[in-house]
């Protein structure tokens, strides 16, 4: 399994090399990746010591993505958005990306929604999570599995 | 017993070889292969990557540009109207040239001989912006290549090429996009080819891309060397994919895995 | 390509919730890359996006490599008057695009 992941890991980054602004196919000497545990610490980070539960964040991420450089992605949460209860932040991470982080997102009661939606890249098969950050301290968490597989012809120069 | 299965094997091979022509009724763009989510991102244009290249394309048709200080506008007037139909009528033949060219050969010849400005790279940012702009005014008109004397030897060439097998894998370009277009090739689903979409925002690449550079990225697929952005083969080439694709409806910007 | 194309409704309704769409041209290029020779290509991505209404912070958003080329970026907001709804992307290398769009409110 991990032969495996290697090998893929070095086409994928052959590949996410030939992609984009048409450069020449690369060789991959990969830096050390996220791993399950680096998420977590990742996550550590930003919720301390405080309990996450799961419940009140979705993820919206297609369980088979059409290419691994662009995944859209909506992160929503229930909430009734006013000063006194609302979303104050929703990070999201992943776990076999070079880092851990893939972005944070701001809000606050003029918000009217907790919603965002954007693009994101996935090097591998992986599992997605999102932490949901409420004004009255606590964390909720939910996660997404997202199949990544290889384009079938990669470009060169 | 060993005759009938030998007979049997030879009945399939002989059915798979010669699958053929996709049936006019049964044309699909890549489009409905699509998964949901990379079709609302073609849909939506205010989400469409592809957008970002039509909307510099428009600044730069207004832009005085070359020894001549024209901008496009200047002869053709509002694209919108003056460019209504005409990326879906190329490859186009030229008489000059005596022969067919692309769009981006027709946007380069104005630029040099109107513009008297130098022609734009192949793949250049601005080149794509152009193109897309111009191609986007097509979108929704259904694709039509005249078909005539003049253009028969350029098709039959680009047919020609279309059929025949190249490259190390030794592959034809029918025996995907004919025969097993909707199954998939690691991951991938074979589309049946038509380039109904070009310019377009493919995700392997992150960027907006044209027909020949998708070309010559199957070309290399195939482990074939591939032909020269502008080379009489890829233009031959296109022209048949077009006339292949006739009615089908054109989509530009389109997004492409 | 055009920098930056921003989708706002030019009008609303007091109180109304409001979404809006933005789409920016930038490679976002993720630092992890190599060239054939070897050479790294170096991080060159946004790292920040803000939104504004009237001077007021609305939105944020803290990016990564992790998100895509040409990123977009769609969030809602309650309209809440007329005005100017400002957005500024910033990143590495001094990057910073900025674009506006108004609105009226009834």
């Amino acid at each position: 399994m991990s032969r495996q992941t290697s090998r893929r890991e070095f086409l994928r980054a052959a590949g996410g090399a030939a992609a984009g602004l048409g450069l020449a196919s690369v060789i991959a000497v990969g830096p050390a990746r996220a791993t399950p545990a680096s998420m977590q610490e990742a996550i550590r980070k930003v919720v301390g010591a405080a309990q996450v539960q799961t419940g009140r964040v979705k993820l919206d991420l297609p369980p088979l993505s059409e290419n691994g450089n662009t995944v859209p992605m909506t992160v929503t949460a229930e909430s009734p958005m006013t000063a006194a209860d609302h979303v104050k932040a929703m990070h999201v991470f992943n776990e076999k990306n070079p880092q851990p982080d893939v972005a944070s997102f701001r809000f606050g009661p003029r918000a009217g929604r907790a919603s965002v939606s954007t693009r994101i890249r996935l090097a591998d098969t992986q599992t997605v999570v999102a932490i949901c950050e409420m004004s009255d301290g606590s964390f909720w968490q939910t996660s997404a599995n997202v199949v990544v597989t290889l384009a079938a012809c990669l470009e060169e120069a | 017993m060993r005759g009938f299965r030998a007979a049997l094997c030879l009945a399939a091979l002989a059915a798979s070889a010669s699958a053929g022509e996709i049936p006019l009724g049964e044309r699909r763009s890549g489009y409905d292969l699509m998964g949901r989510e990379t079709r609302a991102m073609q849909d939506d244009d205010t989400a469409n990557p592809g957008m970002l290249w039509v909307l510099e394309g428009e600044t730069l048709w207004n832009k005085k540009t070359g020894h001549a200080a024209r901008a496009c506008a200047e002869c053709h007037g509002d694209a919108r109207t003056s460019m209504k139909g005409v990326a879906a009528r190329h490859p186009a033949f030229d008489a000059a040239r005596g022969r067919p060219v692309t769009l981006e050969q027709r946007i380069n010849a104005c630029r040099v001989e109107r513009q008297k400005a130098p022609a734009l790279a192949y793949e250049s940012r601005e080149l794509l912006a152009l193109t897309a702009y111009v191609a986007r005014q097509s979108r929704g008109l259904p694709i039509d290549v005249a078909t005539d004397e003049r253009t028969r030897p350029f098709l039959e060439a680009g047919r020609a090429t279309f059929y025949r097998r190249q490259g190390q894998l030794n592959l034809a370009c029918n025996q995907c996009h004919d025969d097993n277009w909707g199954r998939r090739l690691a991951g991938n689903v074979v589309p049946q080819g038509h380039p109904t979409g070009y310019p377009l925002y493919r995700l392997e690449w992150q960027s907006l891309g044209s027909l020949e550079r998708r070309l010559r990225g199957c070309l290399t697929g195939i482990r074939a060397e591939p032909y020269d952005f502008g080379a009489a083969e890829l233009v031959n080439l296109e022209l048949f994919l077009m006339w292949r694709a006739r009615g089908m409806t054109f989509e530009t910007p389109a997004v492409r895995p | 390509m055009a920098n930056a194309l921003i989708n706002v409704p030019p009008r609303a309704k007091r109180g109304e919730i409001i979404e809006i769409k933005t789409l920016i041209s930038h490679p976002m290029e993720t630092g992890y890359r190599r060239t054939q020779t070897g050479t790294a290509v170096p991080r060159d991505i946004i790292r920040t996006f803000v939104a504004t209404y009237n001077g007021a912070e609305i939105f944020r958003a803290e990016l990564h490599p992790a998100i895509a080329a040409n990123p977009f970026i769609a969030f809602s907001t309650v309209a809440t008057e007329s005005g100017t709804l400002t957005f500024q992307w910033t990143g590495d290398r001094g990057f910073s695009e900025t674009a506006s769009a108004a609105i009226t409110v009834e």
